[in-house]
């Protein structure tokens, strides 16, 4: 069984500061992890390699900073890293990104038939979730995103259940491999890297294609001039034309400011009173 | 759209003209999503968004309804007249009646390469998502994800769509310039739902699929319903008290439990609060968490992060309880008060019961 896995090295959203005058991003020291909703989907990939064996491909785009992501999968338990770097892919949108991954999965297929491709339901850094299914689509395989269980797999009838998150309930859905799965947070944890895992990743060579050798056949459909969004602004959010009423009394007891308030909010809020007498009752 | 696009593009790119084979795409349209017999609320709420783009356009806003033959949809059809449509197409067939990738994908990209919108909005559900991605990768088209603001750019006609990025530090506005349609999606109550008028009516385009079940390799063997009575419903409710970092620790977040009892509300928290497991994941307000639009939001010991913001900002009245008077929380919300939460909670909710007694016994 061979099982690819895509990841994106992304920023720590949590340690992201901007700059409060030039209101750019400072990106300096901001450390770079793997994205952790991939982790999820790379874990399940993992388990499915514990039953059936097999390997598992972890696939990423990015610069080549981004090695550091991939080998941060090798030491949790993958066998082959690919990463697919050059200047050609800078700026691509979701459906740029998505076209170049499908490519090098169609390279990768050549050296072994790809039976599941995983990827993450969506990044921190650009939440689109749109990457998976546009793989999918040009891979032309069935698509199961927000996957919280894998029922069974059955290799040789090429068959896969699952339980998707539907809104308001579960879906069970049965469909032919190969197929796209991205999973849904918190379904299994990471498991630990191990000793002899951490040392094979630091030495494994590293799989780098550019463009040609990801099979990339029109650089129309890479990078900027292959994305049609187009960032037209960047801008902190506005502070409201109006701050706060800020309500202080002479006294400064909590019990002041609390009458005051709420004489404040049901003079000026007539209906919020009524609301709150009926949701009390 | 990805990190690496992040950039703005030139000044210069954004005067153009558009293909003329383009600029035949007209009219502004929204997927309605149904489960279980039900419109999901974030199509109405898109209907109210997409009037107004239509009516700034000067175009026809349409509803796109899939599903099962039957009563059910021509009822959603007439619905989506009601909440600002002005007409529907309507794909009926068998195998649409559960969601399934395959066919709702084929339905709604061949409605478009025949009726050709310039905008086509949907809800960023689990459906939504997993059928835009399909679809716009389908068309070779845009989709912006997760907007929380879509506007008219009077240079061009085309879609400004605005969405928080970079972990919600920023805003960014996203147009899809030589491309149509222009696709995004919105989360449930970051629009506000439109009012209901019954008097309005429209007229119903159908389409086929095309497609039989033969053809669609996933199949639905079994839909598990959530128990819903036993889980927090913070997007619905009406009154939220919500708790972050500066309620120090989870006991003290016991207070914020005795406010919303008064009050009949639900809690909420902010995403750190969330991951120090003070409360569970489905409290969480914000970017990565629940959007809410309750009549009052109570904040205490919320400094007002935008990644907070993003999700509670469309409530009616907010009060902001924070040691800090700078925190940025003071410069949107509705009422300030710059304090210890510890002690202003405990009074605010005796002033709020003996309120709420008083009125009982004049009632």
């Amino acid at each position: 069984m061979h099982i690819v896995v895509c990841i994106k090295q992304v920023p720590d959203s949590a340690q992201i500061r901007v700059h409060p005058v030039t209101n750019t991003i400072m990106r300096q020291g901001v450390p770079a992890i793997v994205n952790p909703y991939d982790l999820y989907s790379l874990e399940e990939a993992l388990r499915l390699k514990d039953r059936f064996g097999g390997r598992v491909t972890v696939l990423c785009m990015g610069p080549p900073m981004a090695e550091a992501a991939l080998r941060k999968c090798l030491a949790y338990g993958a066998d082959e890293a690919v990463l697919v770097t050059d200047r050609a892919f800078a700026g691509s949108d979701t459906l740029a990104t998505s076209y170049a991954l499908a490519s090098a999965i169609r390279q990768i297929q050549k050296d072994m038939a790809v039976d599941l491709v995983f990827a993450g339901k969506q990044t921190i850094d650009g939440d689109t979730a749109q990457v998976g299914p546009g793989i999918a689509k040009r891979l032309d395989m069935g698509l199961l995103t927000y996957v919280s269980k894998i029922e069974t797999l059955d290799l040789q009838a090429r068959e896969i259940t699952v339980h998707r998150r539907a809104e308001g309930g579960v879906q069970v859905l049965k469909t032919k491999t190969p197929c796209l799965i991205t999973m849904l947070e918190g379904v299994n944890e990471m498991r630990f890297a191990t000793m002899p895992n951490m040392f094979r990743a630091a030495r494994y060579p590293l799989k780098l294609l550019d463009k040609d050798a990801a099979g990339i056949e029109d650089v129309a459909k890479i990078g900027l001039k292959g994305s049609p969004t187009i960032v037209s602004k960047v801008f902190a959010p506005q502070p409201k034309a109006k701050r706060a009423d800020m309500i202080e009394t002479e006294s400064g007891e909590p019990r002041d400011i609390a009458i005051t308030l709420l004489t404040k909010l049901f003079t000026q809020h007539p209906k919020l009173e009524k609301e709150i007498d009926k949701q009390a009752a | 759209m990805s990190a690496s696009n992040e950039q703005p593009a030139k000044k210069g790119r954004r005067k153009f003209e558009l293909d003329p084979a383009l600029a035949a795409y007209k009219g502004v349209w929204v997927f309605i999503e149904h489960e279980r017999g039900q419109v999901h609320s974030v199509s109405w709420e898109l209907l109210g968004e997409g009037r107004k783009l239509a009516d700034k356009l000067g175009v026809e806003l349409a509803g796109v309804v899939m599903g099962a033959p039957g009563p059910e949809a021509r009822r959603f059809c007439e619905e989506a007249y009601q909440y600002g449509a002005d007409l529907c197409y309507l794909v009926e067939d068998p195998v649409l009646a559960n969601y399934r990738n395959e066919p709702y994908t084929k339905g709604l990209t061949d409605l478009v390469n025949k009726f050709q919108p310039e905008i086509l909005l949907l809800g960023a559900t689990t459906l939504g998502r997993d059928l835009a991605g399909s679809v716009a990768t389908t068309l070779k088209t845009g989709l912006t994800a997760d907007c929380t603001e879509l506007a008219i750019d009077p240079e061009n006609r085309s879609l400004a769509a605005t969405r928080p990025t970079f972990g919600g530090s920023l805003l960014c506005t996203i147009v899809t310039l030589n491309y149509r349609p222009q696709m995004a999606t919105v989360r449930p109550r970051v629009m506000a739902m439109p009012e209901r008028d019954g008097g309005r009516s429209g007229r119903i385009v159908e389409a086929a699929l095309g497609m039989i079940e033969t053809d669609i390799i996933t199949k639905v063997l079994e839909y598990i319903p959530d128990n819903l009575s036993d889980k927090p419903q913070l997007p619905f409710a009406d009154i939220i008290v919500a708790g972050g970092r500066g309620m120090k620790n989870p006991d003290n977040f016991a207070l914020l439990w005795d406010l919303a009892k008064v009050l009949g509300a639900e809690v909420g928290a902010t995403r750190p609060v969330v991951q120090a497991g003070w409360v569970e994941a489905e409290r969480q307000v914000g970017q990565s968490g629940k959007t809410v639009r309750p009549k009052l939001y109570i904040a205490a010991g919320i400094s007002g992060a935008i990644q907070h913001r993003v999700g509670m900002e469309g409530s009616d009245v907010i009060i902001a309880i924070n040691n800090d008077p700078n925190a940025p929380i003071f410069d949107f919300a509705t009422y300030g008060i710059v304090g210890n939460a510890m002690t202003i909670l405990p009074a605010l909710t005796e002033a709020f019961r003996q309120h709420v007694a008083t009125a009982r016994k004049a009632g």
